[in-house]
């Protein structure tokens, strides 16, 4: 008797054991936390209405720890079977490891333009390692109410842009300038690779900057520290300890008249705000001149070489690269704009008016991803203390830029 | 013919957890630390034995060992700020409420000691919002008794952001020698007092000539682990000036620059073998300092005997 309900009891555990096997579950590994809901709501119940069998648990990290969890998860084995990649040499390194499976053979491939896997190639662009999922622009978003308020035009040059910040700051009711310099980053990513293009010509003077023919001390390089030296003025009072959400805050409370931007912010600020948004592409020198907006490659999706349901992840990542997952993805993170090569309708209006200055201006991607952040000292982190810097006024345009090149020129041998 | 001596098999059984235990979780990883900086990346990206190579670069390259001597330099000042503030306080904190006069001293000892057990993430951020220049309650409170132009985005200043952190971290941490010196004070045996106070030593002179002798070995050891607290720090400035430990590194210590090299940040991608170089460096400093007390401190510190 005893014996018969431990063999039931044994049968039942293997039978049950066995249904479980069924389901595949697939894990994401993300920096995006603020995307949970969207992933868990709109995105990944479409793929599994389709893809029976198969689950899939996005599991974000905090975006400034993600690299160095990511690293220590694959370096352990324990990383989820899809990784979310950071663009070039974060995930490069990756996939030199042996830790991001080669996708250049998967299919959806073919939907993306050479420029939007340049990010996720090998520097001979013959191995591609991550889906690549959307870019972000830079610019400047704008309280649209009180610029009505004010009686300011929409500025289109930089003389126009600092007379409409003088005209700010002479009010009084508004702060000119959302930003802070405690964080760091975003002197240098909503600073100084926000405005930056227009001095540097784009791509043009970046690749010039990894050939080695032009050097950050040139005055195309300068010159946006020198724009930046400016901004001092037009922040408000103790931004040296603003920090990232506080500027976010001071400018959806309409506090603040204008937001140094990426793209990414549209989402949160459409939430928060309570007044008419606007935006407007980096103004340039002169009326008429061409410009240049950073429209830089961010969000890829790769598969970890050790994950232990390939196939299936593969079935996912070949998702990722359709016209559905771009249009239901570029919808539902207005900012993050698809890479796919079959355009997406965007239905939000700020949304709408920053992906358009792909019509007009020249895109290109921030000077120091691809390359030139390989060595130590790191470009990408120098420039943030830089331009930091520069705002606060600590170190004069030209020092700094004498600084990133003896950094850069110490390790890269172009630049030598 | 003397007998044999049984082996004692109990002393090693009760010993073994421990052992084990101390040995997988702190000894193992040490000596891989130790023996992880001694290794770097060859040209071709493999792994190869370079003996004190990386420390040459730690010390000898300009710009690492700029990093380096600056994070030490910060380090020492946070700790010279506690063993000036942190510890006087806790010691003039322990007088008061041993005082047989104070009311509500379990209040005050509660209340002090409170911000101990919060976390790190709590007291980095409770004072950061207090400290905002935009949010924060102290403008307003240095505001209302006329004080306003004393303000300053503190965190946010390369010559304020140390010290004003190093004061948080007393501010949470003042409660611990005042328990271990409270404790002290009151294991004094009331004869020595009585004593005292029959040959006329009371007040503050009381306090000077006889507590304060008897305590000395307690605020040793406050000090020492003052100092391994405060050069393992981490936790404080990672939360509150994140990786970088900006303003332009004015609040990078030895704990922020080793997590930058170790795990990387943001491009830049970790280097395990110059990050273990800066732990080993680390665990050199300490182990100096710890070394110091113990043999030209401690050794003199006399003791009492009741």
């Amino acid at each position: 008797m005893i014996r018969t309900m431990k063999l039931a009891l044994l049968a039942s555990t293997v039978l049950s054991g066995a249904a479980m096997a069924e389901d595949v579950t697939l894990t994401i590994e993300s920096w995006r936390n603020d995307d949970l809901a969207i992933w868990q709501e709109k995105l990944i119940p479409v793929f599994e209405a389709a893809n029976p069998g198969i689950k899939v648990v996005f599991a974000p990290s905090a975006p400034a720890e993600y690299n160095a969890v990511l690293n220590s998860k694959l370096d352990a084995g324990s990383a989820g079977d899809l990784v979310t990649c950071r663009p070039f040499d974060a995930s490069l390194d990756l996939f030199k490891k042996g830790q991001l499976a080669d996708l250049t053979s998967l299919a959806a491939m073919a939907n993306f333009s050479d420029v939007a896997k340049s990010a996720w190639q090998t520097d001979d662009a013959a191995s591609t390692f991550c889906v690549p999922m959307a870019s972000v622009i830079h610019g400047f978003i704008y309280n649209a109410d009180a610029f009505a308020e004010l009686g300011i035009e929409v500025p289109k040059t930089e003389a126009e842009f600092f007379a409409a910040l003088d005209k700010i700051k002479a009010d009084g009711t508004y702060i000119p300038m959302a930003m802070g310099t405690n964080d760091q980053w975003e002197a240098a990513t909503m600073g100084y690779n926000n405005i930056g293009p227009n001095y540097w010509k784009g791509e043009e003077g970046r690749k010039a900057l990894i050939a080695g023919t032009s050097k950050l001390t040139d005055e195309q390089w300068v010159a946006p520290f020198r724009q930046l030296a400016k901004w001092k003025d037009y922040l408000g009072d103790g931004f040296e300890a603003q920090t990232y959400p506080d500027s976010q805050n001071l400018f959806t409370l309409g506090r603040a008249a204008i937001y140094p931007a990426g793209s990414w912010e549209i989402s949160g600020f459409n939430t928060q705000a309570q007044f008419k948004m606007g935006a407007f592409p980096p103004p340039v020198a002169a009326e008429g001149d061409e410009c240049y907006i950073s429209d830089h490659t961010d969000i890829a999706m790769g598969l970890n070489a050790k994950s232990a349901h390939p196939e299936e992840a593969k079935k996912f990542l070949e998702w990722v690269g359709t016209a559905e997952f771009a249009n239901l993805y570029a919808n539902a993170l207005p900012g993050f704009f698809a890479l796919n090569s079959t355009p997406v309708t965007m239905e939000d209006p700020l949304a709408k008016e920053i992906v358009g200055w792909r019509e007009v201006c020249k895109p290109t991607i921030r000077s120091t991803y691809q390359v030139l952040s390989r060595g130590t000292p790191n470009l990408e982190n120098e420039t943030w203390n830089a331009s930091a810097n520069v705002i606060k006024g600590t170190e004069t345009p030209e020092d700094a830029a004498k600084r990133l090149q003896e950094g850069l020129a110490s390790w890269y041998e172009p630049q030598k | 013919m003397a007998q044999r001596r049984a082996v004692r098999w109990h002393i090693a059984v009760f010993l073994a957890p421990a052992v084990l235990v101390y040995t997988a979780l702190m000894i193992v990883p040490l000596f891989g630390t130790l023996n992880l900086s001694l290794f770097n990346l060859s040209e071709a990206g493999e792994r190869m034995f370079v003996g004190l190579r990386n420390f040459a670069t730690l010390f000898g390259d300009p710009r690492w060992s700029e990093s380096f001597w600056n994070a030490l330099g910060n380090n020492a000042w946070f700790f010279v700020v506690h063993m000036l503030v942190q510890n006087p306080v806790g010691v003039l904190l322990a007088a008061i409420l041993s005082s047989p006069r104070l009311r509500m001293a379990a209040f005050y000892r509660t209340a002090i000691f409170i911000p101990t057990i919060l976390s790190f993430v709590i007291v980095g951020f409770v004072w950061k919002l207090i400290l905002s220049p935009i949010w924060g309650i102290a403008p307003g409170m240095l505001d209302a008794v006329g004080l306003k132009s004393l303000f300053a985005p503190w965190l946010g200043k390369e010559e304020y952001a140390l010290t004003t952190l190093a004061l948080v971290s007393v501010w949470q941490f003042v409660g611990i020698p005042m328990m271990l010196i409270y404790a002290a004070l009151l294991s004094i045996p009331d004869e020595v007092i009585e004593a005292a106070e029959m040959d006329g030593v009371t007040g503050w002179s009381q306090f000077w000539k006889i507590k304060l002798p008897l305590i000395l070995p307690s605020i040793g050891i406050i000090s020492i682990l003052t100092f391994v607290g405060n050069f393992n720090a981490f936790d404080l400035i990672y939360v509150s000036q994140g990786a970088l430990a900006g303003p332009d590194f004015a609040t990078d210590i030895l704990g922020t620059f080793l997590y930058r090299t170790f795990f990387g940040f943001q491009l830049q991608l970790g280097d395990p073998h110059m990050g273990a170089t800066i732990a080993t460096a680390m665990f050199g400093i300490i182990l100096v300092g710890v070394c110091f007390y113990l043999f030209a401190i401690q050794t003199r510190l006399r003791r009492y005997q009741f």
